[in-house]
């Protein structure tokens, strides 16, 4: 795992320039799943997989003192329970479970149907990455 | 203000009763972090929430007939539908009571068995629950997949977490689930290969004309193939016994009463209402072969339990003939049959985790798996010992357990449809099942120099048992109104009825 | 004829072929990470089913554009999105039981596993 000793100067200025396009291009998928390719389970395994070129050019301590592995946990139940708070909200305001358009978070039902989605998104997004991630934590310790 | 939440809570029950699960299966670790010991009453109250809901929908059910919800306001063929009728509204209340006293007695059992595995236990409990209540609950055959994956990914897990060699035996678990639930998906996919559809209501409208195609041939025995896997249908067993026989107690009794009962209701569901009868009398008749199968299987799990010593590895052989006599009154299918298998869901459930609640206690108190060491417990766990003989004679068929009445019908059925050998078989394999329960009561009852020095089993332990194994005898007494109610679907679905 | 049908169906005879191959692993082989394997080639074989079974000749990817466009059906790829996520959380589950047995007993075979339960 340790490449920090200065022999992989190449790969460690590759990662260094990749790995912000990366997440960049994670959040740009999370965030166009409505209106195009894309979404939540997608975005999150592109945002893990750029943690985890991270973890792997920069060392396992390095990224668990950035995403430690129980932020990871509390990221997780926060993605499920946006997705719920969704549903359990359009419930509040009238409508069935996952009822978008019954939010009312714009005057149109479609746009705040589309909105609606995009949270769920976020919320699946965020709970895929930080399950890969910790899937990965897992895995690369015990190797150890 | 308080009325209108209410009023939205009613509405909304089908959904939520999912939602809680959901929600608190990922609260779980939050929780954990505050105080491990909260994970276990968070665990019970989740379990509660789903009881009081359950029990909720099959009352409203009864009183209103069939509950339907659409997510997402989505009209049904295009939307997901949660469909609440008598016969899943039933399975409902069953595995939420399973889940909800199980819950209650795995605290202390957990402790002693597994320590400081709390989080990730409580977490994945919930999952399953809530997986199961979700397979039951759904309407579309899809979602039905997607719950039986989560309910079955926890179960690995949960089972993984046994002893050394309960690592193996989850691993064949889990290479025996994906095969299973491979065919599902597959089969699924035919279905809508050949439909369009994935909604139950709907494929069983669209179905019919398409009967004499390969396609649904193929795709409606991958389902069925794929289904017995999970439910431990005799041939398909295997994974079962060392699964149960490894996994902490409080699982084994959650499984044993849940989880193969879930699978049977998908195979009940997939034969009666997917598909239809019509089908399988007209086009491939596979009902005499699942009979076949089935009393086939409960021979051979009783002679096996008869040969094994460890209790929880017998009571899983008792297990694959108990899901025989389920699926031979499915297979029967006629209006008696179906009644007593229907009922023998309910009763293996609460009989089956029950013992598997005394083996725990028993474990818990003495740290004793064998039956031979079984001396004298009677005198040192009088109680849990009671919860064991009730348990063992309902299981057996003595009359006013509920363990009676569904072989009776089962019975009753093997008898109109004039197939005399499984009349024998199910009167010869409950001599069976006497013989190797006989073994047990004779140690714990009359054998001698037995343990002295433990005590009871702690009462967060006594009590869900003790609840399990009235409820197995009350169900003798509730049998006939039962029936009446299981009358209002299988009227439908035979268009005749049970009296 | 014979040629014919293969010819125009060929990606389900790659399915059935990938599902047989995944099958035997899973069953047949006795190392536990090439069951694994197995057990991944027979999810995705069934996957290019679903994904077979859902194309249009001439169908294009199901985005709303101006004009009429013959499209793909969409709602299989859906299915699969999810049935790839159940995937990944099997193989997982997997490989963590793996690695778990792995310290446990010192290998991956099978039947030194077994054999060396037996000897408990």
């Amino acid at each position: 795992m340790a490449m920090s000793d200065g022999r992989g100067i190449i790969l460690r200025t590759n990662a260094r320039f990749m790995v912000p396009f990366i997440l960049l291009w994670g959040l740009y998928v999370l965030t166009h799943g409505t209106s195009g390719p894309g979404g939540g389970f997608q975005a999150g395994v592109v945002l893990a997989a750029g943690i985890i070129l991270y973890a792997v050019v920069f060392g396992l301590e390095e990224s668990k003192r950035i995403f430690p592995i129980k932020v990871m946990l509390i990221i997780a139940s926060i993605g499920v329970s946006i997705y719920a708070w969704v549903g359990i909200f359009s419930i509040i305001f009238g409508g069935k479970f996952l009822e978008y358009g019954k939010i009312p978070i714009s005057h149109y039902p479609a746009e705040s149907s589309k909105l609606g989605i995009e949270m769920v998104e976020i919320g699946i997004g965020l709970t895929v990455m930080a399950i890969m991630l910790s899937i990965f934590y897992d895995f690369v310790h015990r190797g150890d | 203000m308080i009325e209108l939440i209410i009023s939205r809570i009613v509405e909304h029950a089908p959904i939520l009763l999912i939602v809680v699960g959901l929600v608190g299966a990922f609260t779980t670790p939050l929780i954990g972090m505050i105080k491990k010991g909260l994970c276990s009453y968070w665990a019970s109250l989740v379990s509660l929430i789903q009881l009081i809901f359950s029990i909720y929908l099959f009352y409203q059910v009864i009183r209103v007939g069939k509950i339907s919800y659409w997510l997402g306001g989505w009209q049904p063929p295009w939307g997901i539908e949660y469909v609440v009728d008598v016969l899943n509204g039933f399975v409902l209340v069953v595995v939420s009571i399973i889940c909800f006293s199980v819950s209650i007695y795995g605290k202390k059992s957990f402790l002693k068995e597994v320590p400081g595995k709390e989080i990730s236990l409580y977490t994945l409990y919930i999952l399953i629950s809530t997986g199961m209540l979700g397979i039951v609950i759904t309407g579309d055959i899809f979602n039905l997949y997607v719950f039986l994956e989560i309910g079955s990914l926890a179960a690995y897990a949960l089972v993984a977490i046994g002893d050394r060699e309960a690592l193996v035996a989850s691993f064949n678990y889990m290479i025996m689930g994906t095969i299973s639930a491979c065919f599902v998906l597959l089969g699924i996919g035919y279905l809508y290969l050949m439909t369009g559809t994935l909604n139950m209501a709907d494929l069983s409208r669209l179905l019919p004309a398409l009967y004499d195609k390969p396609s649904v041939l193929i795709g409606i025995s991958l389902l069925i193939v794929g289904f017995s896997i999970k439910t431990a249908v005799f041939p398909l067993h295997t994974w079962l016994p060392d699964a149960y026989t490894h996994s902490p107690s409080a699982i084994s009794a959650l499984l044993s009463g849940t989880f193969t009962k879930v699978g049977i209701y998908a195979l009940i569901r997939l034969i009666f209402t997917i598909v239809g009868l019509d089908y399988f009398i007209e086009h491939s008749n596979i009902f005499v072969f699942l009979s076949w199968v089935a009393s086939a299987g409960i021979i051979f799990g009783s002679v096996m339990a008869i040969a094994q010593d460890d209790l929880k590895r017998m009571l899983a052989y008792s297990s694959i003939s108990q899901i025989g006599y389920i699926a031979l009154g499915v297979s029967l299918a006629n209006n008696f049959s179906l009644a007593g298998g229907i009922l023998h869901i309910f009763g293996h459930s609460v009989m089956k985790s029950g013992l598997f609640m005394v083996a725990g206690a028993v474990i818990y108190t003495t740290g004793i798996r064998r039956i031979s060491q079984l001396s004298g417990m009677s005198r040192v766990m009088p109680y849990t010992m009671a919860a064991f003989l009730i348990g063992a004679l309902s299981m057996i068929g003595i009359p006013p357990t509920v363990g009676f009445f569904s072989k009776y019908f089962i019975l009753l059925g093997a008898i109109e449809a004039g197939e005399w050998v499984f009349v024998a078989v199910i009167l010869f394999s409950s001599l069976l099942t006497a013989a190797y329960f006989w073994k047990v009561f004779e140690k714990i009852y009359f054998g001698r120099n037995g343990i002295t020095e433990v005590n009871e089993a702690p009462l967060s332990m006594l009590l869900p048992t003790i609840v399990l194994a009235i409820l197995s005898l009350i169900g003798g007494f509730l049998a006939p109104k039962l029936i009446d109610i299981f009358n209002l679907w299988i009227e439908g679905v035979l268009g005749v009825s049970v009296w | 004829m014979v040629l014919e049908i293969i010819l125009t169906k060929y990606n389900y005879f790659i399915y059935i072929s990938l599902m047989a191959l995944g099958f035997y692993g899973m069953i047949g082989k006795s190392n536990l990470i090439k069951k694994l394997i197995g057990m991944s080639v027979f999810q995705y074989s069934i996957f290019l089913f679903y994904i077979s079974i859902a194309d249009v000749e001439g169908g294009t990817a199901p985005i709303l554009v101006k004009g009429e466009v013959v499209y793909v059906n969409p709602l299989p790829h859906v299915l699969i999105l999810t049935a790839i996520v159940v995937a990944v959380s099997t193989l997982a589950v997997g490989l963590s039981l793996a690695v778990r047995i792995y310290r446990e007993f010192g290998t991956l075979d099978e039947n030194k596993i077994l054999m060396g339960l037996k000897n408990d």
